[in-house]
């Protein structure tokens, strides 16, 4: 376990800053109790600085997880975001998608979300843009990338991917096994 | 089913009142009677609400318009051409009428689509001739009779009663069934009718007879249970059952040794035996001098019949069998074989109970709250959706759970901001309880020895929201090497699983002697790690809980107790739990500390939860215990060195005495059955 060096934090925040924008500053300056970012076997997790403290104890070998993990690191180097940092992502979103209840479950397989599921969208969401979904009664269900802004959705025909999807709930299921 | 039957039969009795026959109950009549008369549904409601399966009802409502208008019809040739008896003229009635209210009919046809059949049967003996009035009323009387026979006695659950029944009531209603539906296939050419029915009759006299028997054997059987019967009327009884010949004689030994060689005995041979043992040793001392056999050969007899009906390793069935009293083992026997209800636990850090069971409900789940003890648990009954697969469980909103896992975890009470070890967390039901009750404040340290169950603990752990979790791999009994200091420490055990043989029944066969020796060593060696992981001068706990998913006394009481010897600063405090059997203070011989009453059993059969053990244990500071015993210890020395300077020669005789005080407090102290003291001995010996 040590911390991220410079190059690894930029690219965690970058990933990051794509979800949450400028809300990124609040998982850094908490209210309650410092947090850091933390790096053990690839993975980045986020933990408050008195439970990092205790886990340094751990031996290298025995500790699993510690806090909670964000993602890891592929070996090129690049950042992944995981569905284990939804919490995070949902608390800060900046844009939003609603889907309706007929399209949850395809989402929760993992498919990408079509036109005639979406139930809301924030408003004056840009292209590419990352968004957290949300099933209609305000459950987070995953995160993803739309594919256009909301104005150029009007003119989309219903069966349409809206939204690109990255991670949802469902990899709770179906990747256990190597999503730790 | 079997019992329905056997009502129904009842109901065609009133008819035969009504013609001055066989005078008993005329309620029933007087409805169908009315029914089909005035053709009002209500009579027919009522029947509904007797209990009758789903099942049973929809296949009586599939063939409604088809088969059931041949069964009417039917029912005309039936009257005409029997001889007629003045009880069927209501009926013939509705059947003038049944052009018009066909659907009425039908309707009161189908809810009595078992009556029917009994009814079928009951009619034709009245049509040929009253040659079975008498038999009918030894029908009834002893029907009747049985009913609190069959309440009262424990043995029957559903599964016996299933196994009990083809020896009488399913072989003549299933028979008296396809029979009916074969006269009512026949129904439009009379002379097959009348072969089928006199097929029938013929059927029916064979089983009136194997009925006669059954019922005098069953009265006798009552008669046995019956204690205000006197000695001579009890022992003609018992001659009859033994006359009848169906295992009421304890086997001996060869015989069973036969017995086993020819591949042991049928099901309802060693459920009938199980039953008779199970009612000798319940009044063991009344009867068992009559039978001039040992007890232990009874309980011998029937625990290996409980192995081999349900299944268990001799060994395990006589563990298990020891921990009740007779009739509370077959119960507890019984209840494994039954599912415990699916229960949920809602996640306090993402939703409220109340906002989950509303969603669920929504999904087509039907659920209720567990009980008063928990505000976070769910009882589910069915549901339309797999429940470990719903939205809300994979945004972790609630987590799949037995209900006694809430247990240990309301025992620790863990208080906000404190630091909790779980010893043994896989898959992590217990551990996000905790940190949900710590509000994700404070550090819970999840371990778990095995690395592929850490994957699925990991995942429940980030699913659910916590974010004050540290999850590591450690054998737990490196615990107090890698960290100490805890607050509250939760072990729950690895155990071998006895009180949760009806989710995994492989325990019945591969448990071992050796298996319960490496279990409870192991358990020894985890709770000593567990209590010295603890800091005995936290603020707010310093306590640990100890709890199995067994029933055994040889992985609980006797752990604990172990514990209490081995470390002087603990002591058991009430678990909190109000409800919950207390734990042996003494078990076959051995003598527990005082205190282990305060910790709680749950059993399936009592609860209608797995079985499982919950104690509670204060850690206090250990200096000063210390300090005292060590004090102690030198004073006894430098008595010792003192009396050594004074007296050197030892006087054997007179030391003698004290030696062997000294043997019998040694032994009390490890839990041993003292022998009698020496003297005493030859004068007990002796007569």
């Amino acid at each position: 376990m040590r911390p991220l060096t410079e190059e690894e934090s930029k690219a965690v925040f970058e990933k990051l800053a794509n979800y949450i924008g400028k809300n990124l500053v609040h998982l850094i300056d908490r209210p309650d109790e410092p947090y850091c970012f933390r790096l053990h076997k690839d993975r980045v997790y986020y933990v408050s600085e008195s439970s990092m403290r205790l886990g340094v104890s751990v031996a290298r070998p025995s500790l699993i997880s510690l806090g909670t993990c964000f993602g890891k690191f592929s070996k090129s180097g690049k950042f992944k975001l995981h569905v284990t940092s939804l919490d995070y992502l949902a608390q800060y979103a900046k844009y939003k998608v609603w889907i309706k209840p007929n399209g949850e479950m395809s989402f929760l397989y993992g498919n990408h979300v079509l036109k005639n599921h979406l139930g809301r969208i924030t408003e004056d969401t840009p292209e590419h843009q990352g968004v957290v979904v949300y099933s209609m009664n305000d459950v987070p269900l995953g995160f993803g990338v739309t594919s256009r802004s909301t104005v150029d959705t009007r003119k989309l025909d219903p069966t349409a991917i809206i939204v690109f999807h990255q991670a949802d709930v469902g990899e709770y299921l179906r990747d256990e096994d190597t999503l730790f | 089913m079997g019992r329905r039957a056997k009502n129904k039969q009842g109901d065609p009795a009133p008819l035969v009142e009504s013609n001055g026959i066989a005078p008993s109950a005329p309620k029933k009549h007087g409805k169908r009677k009315a029914d089909t008369d005035a053709q009002s549904k209500r009579p027919a409601k009522k029947l509904k609400e007797a209990p009758k399966v789903k099942a049973d009802k929809r296949k009586a409502e599939e063939p409604t318009s088809t088969v059931k208008a041949k069964n009417a019809v039917t029912w005309d040739d039936v009257q005409d051409g029997g001889s007629g008896s003045e009880g069927w003229e209501g009926i013939e009635d509705g059947n003038i009428l049944r052009a018009q209210a066909k659907s009425l009919f039908d309707d009161s046809d189908e809810d009595e689509a078992h009556g029917f059949v009994g009814d079928l049967d009951e009619y034709e003996l009245d049509e040929s001739d009253n040659f079975h009035d008498s038999t009918m009323e030894l029908d009834l009387g002893p029907d009747e009779a049985d009913e609190p026979e069959l309440e009262t006695s424990k043995l029957r659950s559903k599964r016996s009663k299933q196994a009990e029944r083809p020896t009488k009531i399913i072989p003549t209603g299933s028979d008296a069934s396809t029979n009916s539906e074969d006269s009512e296939d026949d129904g439009p050419i009379n002379m097959e009718n009348m072969e089928a029915r006199s097929r029938a009759l013929d059927a029916r006299a064979a089983r009136e007879a194997e009925l006669d028997i059954e019922e005098l054997r069953r009265a006798a059987m009552e008669g046995d249970d019956d204690e205000e019967f006197d000695g001579a009327n009890d022992m003609e009884e018992d001659e009859v059952a033994e006359a009848d010949g169906d295992g009421f004689v304890l086997p001996t030994a060869a015989e069973r040794e036969a017995e086993k060689a020819a591949g042991g005995p049928e099901v309802h041979i060693v459920q009938q035996r199980m039953q008779h043992c199970v009612r000798i040793l319940g009044q063991w001392k009344k009867r068992g001098a009559k039978t001039g056999r040992k007890r232990s050969e009874y309980i011998d007899q029937l625990v290996s019949d409980i192995a081999s009906y349900y299944g268990y390793n001799e060994f395990l069935a006589e563990k298990l069998f020891q921990l009740f009293s007779v009739p509370e083992a077959i119960e507890f026997f019984e209840a494994n074989e039954v599912p415990r209800p699916v229960t949920i636990r809602t996640n306090t850090l993402r939703t409220r109970r109340r906002d989950l069971a509303q969603a669920l409900i929504n999904r087509g789940v039907n659920l209720e709250p567990i009980g008063k003890w928990t505000n976070v648990g769910l009882q589910v009954f069915e549901s339309s959706v797999p429940i470990g697969a719903t939205p809300e469980y994979l945004a972790g909103q609630y987590m799949l759970q037995a209900a006694s896992s809430f247990l240990p975890v309301i025992a620790l009470s863990p208080q906000p901001h404190e630091r909790v070890l779980d010893m043994a967390s896989a898959p992590g039901g217990k551990t996000t309880h905790i940190a949900a009750l710590l509000q994700n404040t404070g550090v819970v340290f999840a371990n778990d020895a095995n690395k592929t169950r850490v994957k699925s603990l990991t995942a429940n752990v980030h699913r659910l929201g916590c974010k004050n979790v540290v999850v590591c791999s450690y054998d737990g009994r490196e615990f107090p090497k890698v960290m100490g200091g805890f607050d509250r420490v939760l072990l729950d055990a690895p155990c071998s699983g006895t009180g949760v043989i009806s989710k995994d029944a492989s325990v019945k066969v591969n448990k071992s002697e050796r298996d319960f020796s490496l279990l409870s060593h192991l358990q020894k060696q985890l709770i000593l790690c567990a209590i010295d992981s603890v800091n005995p001068n936290s603020k707010t706990g310093g306590y640990v809980v100890y709890s199995t998913c067994s029933v055994t006394v040889d992985e609980n009481e006797a752990v604990v107790d172990y514990a209490l010897k081995k470390r002087p600063n603990v002591r058991l405090v009430d678990t909190g739990l109000e409800f919950g059997r207390e734990g042996f203070t003494s078990y076959r011989g051995k003598k527990f500390h005082e205190t282990v009453r305060l910790t709680r059993r749950f059993y399936p059969h009592v609860h209608n939860m797995d079985g499982f053990f919950v104690s509670k244990f204060k850690v206090e500071k250990r200096v000063k215990h210390q300090k005292k015993d060590e004090e102690e210890g030198e004073n006894e020395a430098e008595v010792a060195t003192a009396g050594d300077t004074e007296d050197v020669a030892f006087d054997d005789e007179a030391d003698k005495q004290y030696l062997e005080e000294g043997k019998r407090m040694r032994m009390k102290a490890k839990g041993f059955r003292v022998p009698p003291k020496l003297d005493q001995q030859p004068a007990a010996t002796a007569p």
